[in-house]
């Protein structure tokens, strides 16, 4: 929960402009496969749901099970036509919601 | 073969996932039947076509821990005609969900990567629905040198 999102999304863009966005959470991503060394399951814990909106509207998000890599790492596009603020959000197995938001200039 | 049975998967419906449930509750691994039958769940039942997607993955995965995916398709994203969801399925992990993106036409281009973990060489298969409610298909085989899903 402590950890902070890396987040790249382009300072400025152009009007209508379709840009990259890349996101990653550092996190453990425990699959529920693995044993521990007495021979006990341990329990699941990932990151289950991402979502990026654009003002206040939903732009990409994603549905993650355990077959996600640690430390989810999410590429993914948004059409932009006006200067706003972009916010993430992922939600842990746990209940907690790390989320961040960048800010990008249209001109 | 394997594309036989995952249509008779798909045809099975029911009575397929029934037999999924019991073999994960017995700790057996995913199979294409069990891929099929998540797919069966994602499209309602519909047949995809193949065409319109493209999956990059390695061929040959060093590392089963973290393989890139990235998935992009062919679709011009506006209001009227857009791909709103993407499922990916694994045929030969624990589990075959591995993720499912869901697009918008703010998203611009229906085409996302990230990382993902592979138990052993398999099979990936992806499937697109539009905001038309077509469904779309594809699929590439990874081989993996060491999996991902270490117990």
């Amino acid at each position: 929960m402590a950890e902070t999102p890396k987040i790249r999304v382009p300072k400025t863009a152009k009007k209508g402009e379709v840009v990259e966005i890349k996101t990653l959470l550092p996190h453990i991503m425990e699959s529920g496969q693995r044993k521990d060394k007495d021979g006990k399951t341990i329990p699941r814990k990932i990151i289950n749901k991402f979502t990026a909106e654009f003002n206040g509207k939903p732009v990409f998000s994603a549905t993650l099970e355990p077959a996600i890599a640690a430390n989810p790492y999410m590429q993914f596009f948004a059409k932009v036509e006006e200067s706003g603020t972009f916010k993430f959000s992922w939600t842990d197995d746990d209940g907690s919601v790390t989320t961040a938001e960048e800010k990008i200039t249209v001109a | 073969m394997r594309q036989l049975s995952r249509r008779a998967a798909l045809a099975l419906g029911a009575g397929t996932a029934a037999v999924t449930l019991v073999g994960w509750r017995g700790g057996a691994w995913a199979t294409p039947q069990a891929a099929g039958a998540d797919i069966a769940k994602f499209t309602g039942g519909a047949v995809p076509e193949k065409g319109k997607i493209t999956i990059e993955l390695p061929e040959i995965a060093e590392n089963g821990n973290t393989v890139p995916l990235s998935i992009s398709v062919d679709a011009p994203m506006t209001d009227a005609d857009y791909v709103s969801d993407v499922l990916v399925v694994a045929e030969g992990n624990p589990n075959p969900g591995v993720g499912t993106f869901h697009f918008t036409p703010m998203s611009g281009k229906a085409e996302a990567s990230t990382r993902i973990r592979l138990a052993t060489t398999q099979n990936i298969v992806v499937v697109a629905k539009t905001s038309s409610g077509k469904f779309y298909t594809a699929q590439k085989l990874v081989k993996v040198t060491i999996g991902g899903c270490g117990g």
